[in-house]
This record gives structure tokens, sequence and C-alpha cells, in this order.
């Protein structure tokens, strides 16, 4: 018994050791120049509390640990060896496993008890169980939309919300009543059902253009299920991990949501795509310019200051290698060329940074949106890659617009403006953007790998 | 209510602010890496999947022990490899000193 206890001890300073280790680790990460050291504190931290969990004495069937370990590895060794490009749908995938385990764990420590559970702890597993539940289901939705396994378009229909609240009413319900009687077990199973079919029906009718919120905040629901797990099993390390995970999904949906100009709310029940067509009347009359790669190659080698700005077309159309070479093929002419970063470009925070920096674009080219807006009047050239919405100037201007307040990417105030677009088709938003029709606006009508690709061989040609 | 439960809400709360200002200072640039960073230690849960599946006290738990273990492991190793292959790639346009 006292080397058991004893035992305990030092299975329990390890997972201080992890705390700290994991604090540094975020700390690490405010800057990409010691971020690095941030990952592998983190692994030392994991590492720690992994192997001496291994050594805790309750453990008597490690068939039961390693074989599972084994599968976990071979897992997330490929997922995490993924492309870029694939990131956003690999971290919705990712909340839906860590989801999933902590449903997993909850499940299970319902019906481990030897003695029957507590009415606290009976509330404390269901919430758990059932944030984890739905997180499992929505994320999983998401990744779908985002592989495009399933469409990208919000799914919508008539009495919706009402529908999913009611589900969630449900699985609230089913809770409260185990609470009352928790020894109801057949009440247990129908819960994590309904909550499972909750996150379907929660994530279903979003867009693919709110997925930055939506995927922040099933980071946030997959964190505080963590939190409430150790808060279950008397973890604290579970209590600090889900605590950090939660609040950071928590912060990247608030900065989102503020990129958007949108409430969480909103963004859950809104439903995005039905609020087009009032505009779309006289639109189709209205006269743009467009050019050829030729004469945009003309006009940004005759430029001082370019402004790129990147948006989801981008990421689409694999343009970013083509892109870096545009930035070498202008750098060279001593053109000062620099890359305007909107909050909610692309499908997850960061997005548009990652595809860049892959593309070995230096990171001290890639500039917020608002560090950039000042600098934009003295732009020569702003060239709109693959972005519509949040280069779009009715978000300042016309308050009959769905997108009325979000904040832009001013790129209208640049001198000349370029957009790489396929079509004049506007995007699944539906919403018309009026850049297209300034004066000072050129269309380069193309896919945006092959139109940049086109761009940079004039540039080359010549010299 | 529990002692458990109250010591675990001054844990909870203090690493909740601890998040928010360490999160806070998180260049934008990095979300993505962050998002896949917190992903990895979330996954320290794989220590609570562990005992329940290495006790093994009914099958019905074991086997939700052993799926916990698998998913959680999966995302500790994944988000770590991803994280450290994003975080390679960024690169200043300065040169070194």
């Amino acid at each position: 018994m006292m080397t058991a206890s004893g035992l305990q001890q030092y299975l329990d300073f390890a997972y201080i050791a992890a705390v700290v280790l994991f604090i540094f680790s975020l700390k690490l990460l405010s800057s990409p120049v010691h971020a690095r050291w941030g990952v592998l504190a983190g692994e030392i931290g994991a590492a720690l509390a992994v192997v001496a969990t291994l050594f805790n004495p309750e453990l008597v069937a490690y068939k039961w640990v390693l074989i599972p370990l084994i599968i976990g590895a071979g897992v997330g060794i490929p997922l995490g060896m993924v492309q870029m490009t694939a990131v956003p749908q690999r971290t919705a995938l990712s909340h839906a496993f860590g989801a999933l385990s902590a449903a997993m764990i909850g499940i299970a420590e319902y019906y481990v008890g030897t003695a029957p559970v507590t009415r606290f702890e009976m509330g404390e597993i269901a919430l758990e169980v059932i944030i984890g539940s739905l997180t499992f289901t929505g994320s999983l939705i998401a990744a779908g939309k985002l592989q495009e396994i399933l469409p990208q378009r919000p799914i919508v229909y008539r009495g919706q919300n009402i529908v999913s609240l009611t589900a969630l009413a449900g699985a609230l319900g089913l809770a409260v009543a185990l609470v009352v009687n928790p020894a109801n077990t057949m009440l247990f199973p129908i819960m994590v059902i309904v909550a499972l079919i909750f996150g379907v029906l929660l994530v279903t009718p979003i867009g693919g253009a709110d997925m930055p919120t939506v995927i922040s905040l099933l980071n946030s629901y997959a964190g505080f299920s963590a939190a409430l797990l150790g808060f279950v099993l008397n973890s604290k390390v579970l209590v600090v991990a889900g605590a950090l995970d939660g609040s950071s999904g928590f912060i990247l949906s608030v900065i989102m949501c503020k990129a958007m100009n949108r409430s969480f709310t909103n963004v859950m029940f809104g439903a995005f795509g039905q609020v087009q067509a009032s505009a779309a009347g006289a639109k189709e009359e209205r006269v743009v310019r467009s050019a050829t790669p030729e004469e945009a190659a003309a006009i940004l080698e005759a430029a001082s200051n370019v402004v790129i700005v990147p948006g989801y077309g981008m990421a689409v159309a694999q343009a970013q290698h083509k892109v870096r070479e545009l930035y070498d093929a202008l750098t060279k002419k001593g053109i000062n060329v620099r890359f305007a970063i909107h909050p909610v470009a692309g499908r997850m925070p960061g997005h548009m940074n990652v595809l860049l920096a892959e593309a070995d674009i230096p990171y001290d080219r890639l500039v917020e949106m608002d560090d950039i807006n000042g600098d934009m009047p003295q732009a020569d050239v702003a060239l709109v890659i693959g972005a519509n919405d949040v280069t779009n100037p009715a978000a300042r201007s016309d308050q009959a617009s769905p997108i009325y307040g979000m904040p832009i990417i001013d790129v209208d105030k640049a001198h000349t403006v370029m957009v790489i677009k396929r079509s004049m088709n506007p995007g699944f938003a539906g919403i018309d953007n009026p850049l297209y029709y300034l004066d000072r606006t050129l269309m380069l009508f193309g896919d945006a790998k092959q139109f940049v690709g086109g761009i940079v061989r004039e540039l080359g040609g010549g010299h | 209510m529990p002692a458990d439960f109250i010591s675990n809400l001054y844990v909870f709360i203090l690493a909740g602010f601890v998040g928010f200002e360490l999160i806070k200072r998180v260049s934008p640039l990095l979300h993505t890496p962050l998002m896949s960073l917190t992903n990895a230690l979330d996954a320290i849960v794989v220590v609570a999947a562990i005992i329940i599946a290495g006790r093994h006290e009914t099958h019905l738990t074991t086997v939700l022990g052993a799926i916990a273990v698998a998913a959680s492991f999966s995302n500790m190793v994944g988000g770590f490899l991803i994280t450290d292959r994003m975080l390679r790639m960024f690169k200043s346009g300065r040169p070194k000193q």
C-alpha cells in the first residue's frame, strides 16, 4: 500500500510538470521566432504524463492500452502529414476525435461505478457527455463540408431552428431526468443519441464562409468537454488542459465573429445563405473593365507598392506557389510587395498565413487587416486573388447590404485594383460586390493559378 | 456540493485566466498552429482513457476506454506533428544574424 500511494505522488508530480510545460508551450507560441520550442515543451509534457500513467498500479490489462495507442499513432501520423490545403478539415476531424474521446470516457464513467453515481456526479457526467457528443458529430459535419464530401453551401429548411432547439431541449431534459433519478439507466443512451443528433442539426445549416467561426467554436466545445471530464474524474491536469484549449477556441471565436461583425447566435442560427437576393435586380447592366495577363503585368511592373489580398479562392485554385513566383518576380524589380490578411479569409483562423508560409513567403510580408488599411491609399496596385466579401466596400457604405458593418480590407482606396476571379458570378453568399464596377478596378477573369502564372511569364519574359 | 468540485473550479477558473492571457499574445499569424497545438495538448485526456481501458472493469467500459485511447492519442501524435510542420514553414524575410 505504501508503495502504491508513493507511486501515486510521483504520478501527480508528472502531471504537474506536464501542466507547467503546457503553459510554457502556449507562451512560446507568441512569436514565430521561438514557436517551435513551444511544440517541444508540449511534447515533453505530454510524453511525461502518458509514460507516468502507464505506471499507474490500477492498470491490469495492458493489451487494452497498448493496442489502441499503436492504432492511435497509426491514425495520427498520416493526419499529421496532410497537405497544408487540407489543414482545415484535419483540424475539424481532430476536434471530432477529441470530443469523441471525452464523450466515451464520460459514458464509461457512468457505467463503471460500483456504487451508483450521486445526483451531483450525474449532472457533471450528463453535461460533459452532451457537449462531447454534439461536438463529435458537429465536427464530423464540419470536416465533411470542408473536405467537400458534403455541400459547402448552407443547408436550410423551414422551421430548422425550432427542430434544432427542440433536440437540444430534449437532451437537456433527459439530463435533468437523469439527475432526478441517476439509476434510470435507460435514459442515458437516449440522451447520448439526442445529443449526437443535435450536433448534426447544429452544423449542417452553416455555410463554408462561416467555417472559421464554427471551427473555433467547436474547438472551444472540445476543450470545455475535456475540462468537464476533469471535474468528473477529479483530474486537475484535464481541467487545466481543457481550460486552456477551451479558452483558446473561445477567443478565436470572438475574433472571428468580430471580423464578420456578427454574433455567435447569428452564426449558429442565422443561416447566412438566406439573406441574399434583395439587391440582385439591377446589377447585370453595369459595366466592368477586364484586362489580360500582359496588361496586368505591365501595370504591376510600373508600380512601386503592391498589396496582394488572398482569399479562399487562392486555396481552392492551389495558386499559392504561383503567387510566390509573382512575389519573387516583383520583389526582384524592387517593388514592395505585401500581403493583406483578413482574419476570416479562408476556412479557419490563420489559414492564409499557413498557405503563404508553405509557399516560402516570409512572414514579415504578411500584414493584418488593421495594420495595412492605413497604407492602402499609398498602394499603387491592390491585387485581389480569390477573395470577395472581405474586400466589399458595401460593408462600409451600404446599410442595406447583409455584410454592412463587417471590417474589410480597403482595396478600393488603392490607385488601381485588380481582381482575379473566375467570372462575374457572385459567390455562394450571393452578395454583389460594387468594387468590381469601380473605374479603378480591372477584372482579371480566369483560374487564379493560371492567371498568376501568365502574369509571371510576362514579367519574366522581357528580361 | 463536494469539496473536490470546489477545488477543481478554482483550478478551472485560474487556468482559464492564464489561457486567456497567453492566447491573447499569440500573433494572428499563428492562429492555425495555435489551434492544432491546443488540440494536441487537449489530447491529454488520453491519460484518463488509459486508466479506464487498462482497469478492465467491464467489457463495455474497456471498449469505450480503448476507443478513447486511440482517438485522443491520434490527436496527440498528429497535432504535435502538424504544428511543428507548420511552424517550420514560417520564415523571416530578414537575413539571420
